[in-house]
């Protein structure tokens, strides 16, 4: 929260900001510095400041003198927790993945049975979905540094062990099973089926990535601006006709593609987690989207064109 | 953090939340005092009713089905076999709890619901129903109980808060007995479990192995390993939010009745 002096009038601004759960008076400043001078534990990002106790956290941006408060301002503090940024989570959650398959895949010790350590897989399909698997992986590490602009710096720190449990259960999960010396290749349809699965795995790949770049192109850099998305020259954009968060769509579409590729349960399973979860995400950024902008555009579903 | 107690989801009666892996188990939190937030409508209200009275009314069943079972063989043993139908019956009815926390018309947690309610149900089809050569053993007694003593306490809580003519000795009942039938039952489905090991691995029960065309494979037999382990984080933790629901819950009436 900032505060601007006026340039016609000098407004005095007195500021008390009191736990939220207690209601003890924290501190009470009449002149504008940070709580984090009283209380060097709470730094900014651990801190919500709010006007009513159950209320929404007002924004960084926000200003004092455009608040509804008298001379005396009122402020509720919470302690958000330990605080971790969202690069951070990131960049563990998904470097775990990567590393963790490829240790399946070169059949490091203690795997499987001793006669396989460091064996390699006679199947292609098994070869080729590491290379999947890997690119997926590689891809969201970079997105992460190089295109990705986040609202929030920083997230609860249980979060990234939640997150890290699931990303690198399922890695390992799924791993365990394609590079398994018992692993049967696509059966149903063989060959076409792998290749099928594949194009579909790389389109989607490459739609994912080219609505993340929109959306990065959506923002300039340092703003935490929110606008509409909308289909840009690139075809793969063009989803955005149809859908809020096609960048859900086209992970969704990956996972699938590389289900069949693998025909593999766990992944599916992972597929099925993933889509629930995503679903969820995409109905809220929806729902947001439609609060936010009158004129948001009505053919759009959160994830699934028409159906969800 | 605003909430003390992350277990503590809603604070009313129909919470069905209380041991996930623990059939025994009373439900928790809830009943302090019942500030109606979101409570059913009167439709919702009678069919709740009826729903609470069917299941007392079925677990008392059972529960005379133990005991004429026991007066007419002289003992004990294998009194299961006695009460078999009504409790798969009642028990996967115990289902539909988790569609009325779905629907909203009972204020408590999907999640915690339907984990307690397929726990228990895992424990009487995918165990005792399943793994014939446990049925006869006594630990079955110990959790059937354990199950319905808890059960019809329960069930009448919820019917009598619904009506709003809560009894004080129900709502003590529900919060004191789980000292006793709480461990009771635990201890019945622990050594259930147990005694289906054998035959689990025998048989390979439930389970798939490598190689096949989807790539998968599930050790049933590992799965109740597992299943009985993950007893010791969570068998405390209940137990003593119970505890400490007790002392809350019975705490409170104590206040009234001393003005």
């Amino acid at each position: 929260m900032t505060s601007q002096g006026s340039r016609k009038a000098v407004v005095f601004f007195e500021v008390e900001i009191l736990d939220a759960k207690t209601k003890d008076k924290l501190c009470f400043l009449d002149k504008v510095r940070p709580l984090h001078k009283y209380y060097p534990q709470w730094y900014a990002a651990r801190q919500s400041i709010r006007l009513d106790p159950k209320g929404k956290s007002l924004k960084d941006e926000d200003v004092l003198q455009h608040l509804p408060v008298g001379t005396t301002a009122t402020f509720y503090f919470r302690d958000l927790g330990a605080q971790i940024s969202w690069v951070t989570v990131f960049l563990t959650e998904y470097g775990g993945p990567l590393l963790l398959y490829l240790m399946f895949y070169f059949r490091v010790p203690f795997i499987y049975a001793p006669k396989y350590d460091f064996t390699t897989s006679k199947h292609w399909v098994v070869h080729l979905a590491c290379m999947c698997h890997s690119f997926h992986y590689l891809k969201r590490l970079l997105e992460t540094l190089f295109v990705h602009r986040f609202s929030h710096g920083t997230m609860p720190l249980r979060n990234i062990f939640k997150n890290c449990t699931y990303y690198w259960g399922f890695a390992a999960w799924m791993a365990y099973y394609i590079n398994h010396p018992l692993y049967t290749p696509p059966t149903i349809y063989g060959e076409q089926q792998v290749r099928i699965a594949l194009i579909i795995f790389l389109f989607c790949q490459v739609g994912n990535f080219s609505i993340h770049i929109a959306l990065r192109n959506l923002r300039p850099p340092g703003s935490k601006t929110r606008k509409i998305p909308y289909p840009t020259k690139n075809p793969f954009t063009w989803i955005f006709l149809l859908v809020s968060c096609p960048n859900y769509t086209y992970e969704l579409g990956s996972w699938f593609g590389f289900t069949l590729m693998t025909q593999c349960l766990p992944v599916a399973f992972f597929t099925a987690v993933g889509f629930i979860q995503m679903t969820v995400w995409a109905k809220g950024k929806h729902r947001s989207y439609l609060k936010e902008f009158r004129d948001y555009p009505p053919l759009r579903s959160p994830i699934l064109p028409f159906v969800l | 953090m605003w909430y003390t107690g992350i277990h503590v989801v809603s604070a009313k009666w129909g919470s069905v939340m209380s041991a996930p892996a623990m059939g025994t188990t009373k439900t928790a939190h809830s009943d302090v005092a019942p500030k109606k937030k979101r409570g059913p409508g009167a439709l919702a209200t009678a069919y709740l009713v009826i729903y609470n009275v069917v299941m007392t009314a079925g677990w008392l069943v059972i529960a005379v089905g133990l005991v004429r079972a026991y007066l007419v063989r002289g003992s004990y043993h294998g009194l299961y076999f006695s009460i078999e139908k009504p409790l798969k019956f009642f028990q996967t009815g115990a289902l539909l709890e988790i569609l009325h926390c779905a629907v909203g018309i009972v204020p408590s947690s999907v999640v915690l619901t339907g984990f307690q309610v397929l726990s228990r149900v895992f424990l009487t089809w995918a165990v005792t129903h399943s793994v014939r050569e446990v049925q006869s053993e006594d630990s079955v007694l110990l959790f059937v109980s354990a199950w319905t003593i808890t059960e019809i306490i329960r069930y009448s809580f919820y019917t009598f808060s619904l009506l709003n003519h809560l009894p004080y000795l129900i709502k003590w009942a529900r919060y004191t007995f789980f000292l006793v039938l709480y461990p009771m039952g635990v201890t019945g489905e622990l050594l259930t479990i147990y005694a289906a090991l054998p035959y689990v691995q025998k048989t390979g029960l439930y389970s798939v192995t490598l190689p096949n065309k989807y790539n998968f494979s599930f050790d049933y037999y590992t799965f109740l390993i597992l299943t009985m382990v993950s007893y010791i984080p969570l068998f405390p933790q209940l137990y003593f939010h119970m505890m400490r629901q007790r002392k809350k819950v019975l705490a409170h009436v104590e206040e009234y009745k001393t003005e």
